[in-house]
């Protein structure tokens, strides 16, 4: 019983993890049609950007915005100025994503070095808390937490405001919302913004779990990939519960088959995809 | 007027030619060094050649009476670049001599080349068991042991000393993780202790929260054997998981390597591990050292900065049994095969007929010491080979450490 | 034109060992070759078929793997493990056909992509056959008609007879109307199935044929190298391939040769020069984006149009056309 219970609780946890990963990923895509290969990328510059500010003596909320608004930041100017001449040539988008994930990837090299750096989420998180008699580090609790506030927030933000019914209205017919009147371009630059700077937010969260680290980005982008995937391009509700799904595959899946540790994320997807192309959520779009 | 000429001459000859000597002795050596500089295992490439250019700048880039010219080529941790720069220093710089590369696969990758090239080799850092043992390469030495080297006496000091009984072994599923686990299951074993349960976690795994959940909790410790930094990673989980307080954790060397020891925190106090190096070594020679990475680079040295260190101090003192002259491939090659280096940090090490270090093993504990953390000396075996106590002949008629052998026959 | 300058190519690379300045160089241009060989087959898939695929390594890998366990555990000679290792790469890409093809666009770069990361994945994790990441080292290089491969000058030329020889196919192949078909399939799948063409067939062959010619690649890479580890079919070699191929240009038949080139270079040259040279890559690639979109040798192309027509001498009048029948044209005409 204890060993199902510990397992679930990673579980959940990594599940919220990767959902704040993989939710921008989704929304941009969705939106933008553009498989953004350099996700990884942004979620490990907002892990070490939130470093750099607790580094610097900043509380660990103070570095969380600041990530969030810096990477946000930058995938605006990255959209402006790249992604915006692409148009729909996924062949151009991946040479860029990736050119721009390189990019990123050695510039943070360059400036934070090579050493794996733990980080320390904040202090009242810290230690274990019993529940059911068991020990669970609280980090991860709120993390699950978190992340389900998270989703809530963008489901407000989707379901309820203007701007989230311009963007699924875009996702949904693109050609048909622009006809009624809704800005493309500006929009596109404002989810690409937010699409990353969830990406950076989901990076310092992540980081008193899994550390920052070169090479972290790489390690990311393929679970960002098989949650979108799962869940349905576009979906939100598909990347919270894909998330999860995966959070559960990936903890249980170790644990019961090690010897597919190294596929134990892929062996599924490849099955899932065989048998239903869109995922468990996307639908058919134009 | 002839014999005039003729000591003006000879003067102008005997002028010309101790003009020409220094020509000749100024011919520089140049020094090739195969590292790692960009992507994930870049840490320990900028260690080791943090250790290598400190070395030069002790010796003002002069070794042997010789200068020294030093040319860095990055790999990138991939072999396919690593043999494509092993050629470009050898074709195209012209090197005599490479110290390098960082991973075992890189070196395994370079191995026919330098076999077919002719040139001599000292690797910093890769601890691949067969490259001394099974497949020697004439080319090749070493001046770090082999993985199992020091986890043959972790095994055996567990079992002895620390009297524990039932272990758990949690290692990073890749070669250097097999060949360590594999080192300490068979020392413990012999000596009376047990293997229950081998955790494989993959090299990159995001978490090891699924791992430390298996753990059997009733087992008198936990060896865990880690590479770059995920000792750092499973140490913090392994603490937030409340597991700290309750088994101890034994370690491999670069598990706890002074490298990342520095971003550790007090999840790390009382980790016991065993290692051919250790920045608290009481000697003169490493109180220099410390000191001297310390204050150029701001951290203790460890497995990285020692193993390049460690492989120049070789080749100088290979370069000055030979006086130098190391065009003569053979005769340089020869003499590094019975290196005998007497101001080592690590104090007495030389080289075992395969190329191999055979050198002390210390034991150590994690403490705190002025705020800061180090591994603290508890007990040493001297001048251990990479064969521990066996015959090497049995040793090496026996396959190689690998995830199964030798295999664990008291998993529960 | 383009027959002047792919024969001056040809020139060049036969040439080549006794241009260039030592055998540091021979072996670097064997390298370039050998690279081309799986941005070209890989382009048959991106370019032709317009299906992009992030898991080409994985053919580099089985038949490397394939043909250095058969030669190492079974004694195989070079020939019988090649044809071996060729027909098993042939089995898995139909395989894998079979299952990514019936995704579309991202789905299948998805599928590509998993597959692939399986095949690391095993190579990795399969010890007892692959070694795992110390790889199986020590093995050897054909010697075709006695001729001793371990010499770079043999070597680049054996590479560059291979090289020629799947280039040259996959031109023939391309101009062929199953080629047209290909190309149809890309463009206009609707239309080519209303037409009555099979176009899953037609994409399952080129994604086996393209699987095949990586797999010749990956024999090439492991005569070459005589070592092969994981590392060689990690998602970033994958994504590398896929780089050459959209850098140098997608769906032409020397861009992918081009865009080999340019990474190789890249990787191995400039990073004696510069530290930074992931960022210099990344920074090439972003720059070739926006600048010279449809990759260098598209660019190039439009660039030297732009040339040739500022170069042609605007004509004082417009010539008139006699049978235009306007009758203010007539009138100018008569």
């Amino acid at each position: 019983m204890n060993f199902w219970l510990i397992q679930s609780m990673n579980s959940l946890a990594m599940g919220g993890v990767l959902f704040m990963l993989a939710a921008g990923f989704s929304l941009i895509f969705g939106l933008m049609r553009v498989a953004n290969l350099s996700h990884g990328a942004y979620f490990m510059l907002g892990a070490y950007i939130g470093l750099h500010m607790l580094d610097l003596g900043f509380g660990f909320a103070t570095a969380a915005i600041a990530a969030t608004l810096g990477v946000g930041l930058l995938g605006g100017i990255v959209e402006r100025l790249i992604l915006r001449r692409l148009g729909n040539n996924t062949l151009s988008q991946v040479l860029a994503t990736l050119g721009i994930a390189f990019v990123i990837a050695d510039g943070s090299l360059w400036i934070w070095g090579g050493d794996p750096r733990p980080v320390s989420g904040p202090a009242f998180l810290s230690g274990g808390m019993q529940l059911f008699g068991l020990t669970f580090p609280k980090y991860r609790v709120a993390v699950v937490v978190f992340s389900i506030a998270v989703g809530l927030g963008l489901w407000l933000l989707l379901d309820k405001t203007r701007l989230g019914m311009m963007i699924r209205a875009s996702v949904d017919d693109r050609q048909m919302a622009q006809a009624v009147g809704v800005p493309a371009s500006r929009l596109f630059t404002v989810v690409f913004c937010l699409g990353t700077a969830l990406a950076g937010l989901g990076g310092v969260i992540a980081a008193p779990i899994l550390s920052v680290y070169p090479g972290l980005d790489a390690d990311m982008l393929p679970l960002a990939l098989v949650v979108v995937i799962l869940g349905g391009l576009g979906s939100l509700a598909g990347a919270f519960v894909g998330s999860f799904v995966i959070g559960f595959i990936y903890s249980f899946g170790q644990v019961l088959l090690p010897d597919l540790a190294y596929m134990i994320l892929f062996l599924p997807m490849v099955i899932i995809l065989a048998a239903r192309p869109r995922g468990l959520f996307g639908r058919i779009t134009a | 007027m002839i014999l005039n000429a003729l000591p003006r001459g000879l003067a102008a000859t005997l002028v010309a030619t101790t003009l020409a000597l220094p020509a000749l002795a100024a011919e520089p050596i140049r020094l090739g060094f195969l590292t790692i500089k960009s992507g994930a295992l870049a840490a320990g490439g900028k260690q080791m050649e943090d250790g290598l250019r400190l070395f030069l700048k002790e010796r003002n880039n002069m070794i042997a009476g010789r200068k020294v010219e030093l040319i860095v080529a990055d790999t990138g941790g991939q072999p396919a670049i690593t043999k494509t720069k092993a050629q470009e220093l050898v074709e195209k710089d012209r090197v005599n001599v490479i110290i390098g590369p960082l991973a075992a696969f890189e070196a395994l990758a370079i191995d026919d080349y330098i076999r077919k090239a002719e040139v001599p080799i000292i690797s910093p850092s890769a601890a691949a068991e067969d490259l001394t043992q099974r497949k020697p390469n004439p080319w090749f030495v070493r001046a770090v042991g082999t993985s199992a080297q020091p986890s043959h006496a972790m095994g055996e000091y567990a079992a002895r000393e620390l009297k524990y009984k039932r272990v758990a072994i949690i290692a990073d599923d890749f070669a250097f993780g097999h060949e360590i686990v594999a080192g300490f299951q068979r020392t413990f074993e012999e000596n009376g202790g047990k293997v229950v349960q081998k955790l494989w976690s993959p090299l990159n795994v995001a978490d090891y929260g699924a791992y430390i959940g298996q753990i059997k909790p009733n087992v008198d410790a936990v060896y865990a054997a880690f590479a770059g930094g995920n000792g750092i990673k499973f140490l913090k989980q392994y603490n937030e998981y409340g597991l700290k307080a309750k088994i101890p954790v034994i370690a491999s060397m670069t598990a706890v390597d002074e490298g990342i020891l520095k971003s550790m925190g007090d999840e790390a106090l009382g980790v016991v591990s065993t290692g051919w190096y250790t920045a608290t070594l009481p000697n003169a020679a490493n109180k220099k050292f410390v000191a001297a990475m310390n204050r150029d680079y701001q951290q203790d040295p460890g497995y990285y900065s020692m193993g390049a260190y460690g492989a120049a101090l070789m080749l100088e003192q290979a370069l000055k049994d030979v006086q130098g002259k190391i065009e003569n491939k053979a005769a340089f090659m020869a003499a590094l095969r019975k290196v005998q280096l007497a101001d080592d940090p690590r104090g007495k090490v030389s080289l075992d007929a395969l190329g191999n270090p055979i050198m002390d093993i210390t034991v150590r504990k994690v403490e705190r010491v002025g705020g800061k953390l180090v591994n603290s000396v508890v007990k040493t075996y001297p001048q251990v080979t990479q064969f521990w106590n066996y015959k090497q002949l049995d040793f090496l008629a026996s396959p190689v450490y690998a995830r199964d052998y030798p295999q664990a026959k008291n998993l529960e | 034109m383009k027959r002047a300058l792919l024969a001056v190519f040809i020139a060049v690379l036969l040439m080549l060992p006794l241009a260039t300045g030592g055998v540091y160089y021979t072996n670097l241009a064997s390298q370039i070759l050998i690279a081309a060989l799986f941005s070209l087959s890989l382009n048959l898939m991106v370019g032709f078929a317009g299906l992009t695929s992030l898991g080409h390594a994985g053919y580099l890998g089985l038949s490397a793997y394939a043909s250095a366990w058969l030669m190492t555990n079974l004694g195989w000679g070079h020939l019988e493990s090649a044809a071996a290792a060729l027909g098993i790469t042939a089995v898995a890409a139909g395989l894998f056909g079979l299952i990514a093809l019936r995704a579309a666009s991202i789905s299948f770069l998805m599928i590509t992509l998993a597959l692939g990361q399986i095949l690391w994945g095993l190579a990795y994790r399969w010890t007892g056959v692959t070694g795992g990441d110390n790889g199986i080292s020590s093995l050897t290089r054909p010697h075709p008609f006695g001729i001793d491969l371990g010499n770079p000058v043999n070597f680049y030329y054996f590479a560059l007879v291979v090289f020629l020889a799947v280039w040259g196919s996959i031109a023939m192949w391309v101009r062929s109307p199953f080629g047209a078909s290909i190309r149809g399939t890309r463009d206009q799948p609707r239309r080519m199935a209303a037409l009555g063409f099979d176009v899953w067939v037609i994409r399952w062959i080129t994604f086996v044929v393209s699987g095949v010619l990586g797999g010749v690649g990956g024999l090439m890479y492991v005569y070459y190298h005589q070592f092969i580890s994981p590392h060689s079919l990690s998602l970033a070699n994958s994504a590398e391939m896929l780089l050459m191929v959209i850098a140098g240009g997608a769906g032409t038949l020397s861009g992918p040769v081009v865009g080999a080139a340019l990474v190789l270079l890249l990787k191995n040259v400039a990073s004696a020069y510069v530290d930074r040279w992931v960022m210099l890559l990344g920074a090439v690639f972003i720059l070739i984006v926006m600048f010279l979109p449809g990759g260098i040798v598209a660019g190039v192309a439009r660039l030297g149009g732009m040339r040739r027509k500022a170069s042609v001498p605007v004509p004082a009048a417009a010539p008139v056309n006699k049978t235009d029948l306007r009758p203010e044209v007539a009138k100018e005409a008569s």
